[in-house]
């Protein structure tokens, strides 16, 4: 490592070796922010909150989606719903081939895990975006998903749930997957009609197509702390204005301070928090037949 | 007005030339050179016909962006009658990228609104390049709420590069202004009608496209991220724009070959810009049958066929 290496804060070298945190890594790990020595198992415990400075790193679909239902009576909804590539898209790869790289990778055939089951005894259907799956982007396997998922709510009288991570809209299939903006949309239009909560949790990233569409119709939206959430990527918008961008810009915190945001909840409280208001919204636990 | 051409009509701007030449040397002489002058404008249109039947995806994407191509005013001004602009979102500003207003469509009341691009350099900047920011969108939704609590059916004319990417779009709420749009616009209980005229810019186009009835000029293109930034992203090089546009499927007829849209609406030889009175006619005649067509159902079945086509989008399969 040279000197240069060296005196680069954590934030700007993360982004040179981006796949770190795929690779195990052995027993210990370092924050991506304080740059504490952890004991990897220590981490997961934590749900992949730093327990020194708080910073959340990003965490899997599934590890999530564990920590957050009770662990009974579990069904994922459209499991079966999987891509095709109707533009027949190719760049440098073809898109079926990235699809395979990105199922390799990650173990999971898309960006949305949708599961019904029970948070603290309450009825929902929880969806969460796998980031690592082509930067959680939302083609038309995402969108039916997340529609079954609503549909399964509305049917059942469960609340919906829905936790972001997407870099926005999945450019491979074009105009398609614009149009599963207005389709998650409308479905959600339906749960209201059902008068049923929706709850709207933002992480890092939340961007693009999917910020521009669902993120901020939640009856109630709330984002992890630090997490980055905005229609165009900082980047677009630098080259956009030419100047700097304001300090914090994009994350949580400023959105909130904007009000844009409902509240910031700290992942190791999601859980209870989502139950309460929940509950306070009307949900009730289901009769056991 | 003067014409502009595009890189691709190189032979027809020559011709074009020589045509003017002649008419001007025509004046002037004794001999009668009209013959002549009549074939080559024949051979004109015939080659301006040739090119235009197969305009690529990036031919079609200049076609769509032409400086003298018409926009939402020029056809509101053509189609519509006692249009009275109605501005601002009631929040903060006017936003001038987005336009709209009451009007009467063949004598009936209706609401009008539609993306706006400038003209000349200071119309440009007033309307940000037809780029809205989040006032835009809710002075639209302001707009489209207003023609519900009347009755009235609602145009849109769509024709935008993108969303404004600034930071006090980002800090007004972008997002949320358009996510909202497509929220409200999937339950308006009134017939709505979209037409893209020019340019389909992303989520900054959608947020005034949710419609009943989807139409897109012949020549327009509907995008999920511009040529240039697909490009960008993918080869590192907005060069490859060209190829970009053809693999995103931008066009007409591939969108509506995948159950995107639901009607073309053909343009003059040569492009909506080469004569805009006749575009503005043949656009009202497809106005006039898509309105048609949504006038007879009630709002809650209006609604309800609104929400099973929006989420009947996409294309997957199913394995068990």
């Amino acid at each position: 490592m040279s000197w240069l290496d060296k005196i680069l804060p954590p934030r700007i070298r993360r982004e040179v070796s981006g796949a770190r945190h795929n690779v195990p890594e052995g027993l210990w790990t370092k924050c991506e922010a304080c740059d504490e020595v952890l004991y990897a198992a220590d981490l997961d415990r934590e749900l992949r909150v730093c327990p020194k400075c708080g910073h959340h790193h990003r965490i899997r679909a599934r590890a999530r989606l564990e920590a957050l239902l009770d662990p009974e009576g579990r069904v994922e909804i459209g499991a079966e719903v999987r891509p095709v590539d109707a533009l027949k898209f190719k760049d440098s790869k073809r898109y079926t081939d990235r699809l395979k790289e990105a199922t390799k990778a990650t173990g999971e055939s898309e960006a949305l895990i949708v599961l019904a089951g029970r948070l603290e005894t309450l009825p929902v259907v929880a969806a969460c975006f796998e980031f690592e799956f082509m930067g959680g982007s939302m083609g038309s396997v995402v969108g039916e998903r997340f529609v079954r998922g609503v549909r399964h709510a509305i049917e059942h009288r469960c609340g919906f749930v829905c936790i972001a991570a997407s870099g926005g809209a999945r450019m491979q299939e074009g105009v398609l997957s614009l149009m599963q903006m207005a389709k998650t949309n409308a479905a959600l239009t339906q749960l209201a009609q059902a008068r049923l909560p929706f709850v709207s949790v933002l992480t890092d990233p939340t961007m693009g197509g999917v910020s521009a569409s669902f993120a901020f119709m939640g009856d109630v939206v709330v984002a992890e702390p630090g997490a980055l959430i905005g229609f165009a990527g900082p980047r677009v918008i630098e080259q956009t204005v030419r100047q700097t961008l304001p300090e914090g810009f994009q994350r949580a915190e400023f959105l909130l301070e904007k009000g844009a945001l409902d509240a910031i909840v700290d992942r190791r409280r999601l859980r209870p928090w989502l139950a309460r208001t929940f509950s306070l919204l009307g949900l009730r636990p289901h009769e056991v037949a | 007005m003067k014409r502009i051409f595009l890189e691709f009509e190189r032979s027809v701007a020559e011709l074009e030339e020589k045509i003017g030449e002649l008419r001007y040397a025509h004046d002037a002489s004794a001999v009668d050179i009209s013959e002549e002058i009549e074939r080559l404008e024949k051979k004109a249109h015939k080659q301006l016909e040739e090119l235009y039947a197969r305009l690529d995806a990036w031919q079609t994407t200049q076609v769509a962006r032409h400086p003298l191509r018409p926009y939402t005013l020029d056809y509101v001004q053509r189609i519509f009658t006692d249009f009275e602009e109605l501005h601002g979102d009631r929040h903060f500003a006017d936003d001038k990228a987005i336009v709209g207003g009451l009007a009467r469509f063949d004598g009936r009341p209706c609401m009008v609104i539609g993306h706006q691009k400038g003209r000349d350099t200071k119309e440009k900047i007033a309307r940000n390049f037809g780029m809205p920011r989040p006032e835009g969108y809710r002075k639209a939704l302001r707009l489209m709420k207003l023609a519900e609590k009347f009755g009235l059916p609602i145009f849109t004319f769509v024709d935008t590069p993108g969303a404004y990417p600034g930071i006090d779009a980002e800090e007004r709420g972008q997002s949320e202004a358009i996510g909202r749009n497509l929220y409200e616009m999937a339950m308006l209980r009134v017939p709505v009608v979209v037409t893209v005229i020019g340019e389909g810019g992303s989520g900054g186009a959608l947020a005034i496209a949710v419609g009943d009835t989807v139409l897109m000029l012949q020549h327009a293109v509907y995008s999920v991220i511009s040529p240039e930034g697909c490009a960008s992203i993918l080869w590192k090089s907005a060069e490859k724009a060209p190829e970009a546009a053809e693999i995103l499927g931008i066009t007409a007829p591939k969108l509506l070959s995948l159950g995107l849209i639901d009607g073309i609406v053909p343009e003059p030889v040569g492009g909506a810009h080469r004569e805009p009175e006749k575009m503005a006619e043949i656009l009202k005649g497809h106005l006039q049958q898509a309105l048609a067509g949504l006038e007879g159902l009630a709002p809650e079945a209006l609604v309800e066929r609104r929400q099973q086509r929006l989420v009947s989008y996409g294309r997957f399969a199913e394995r068990s």
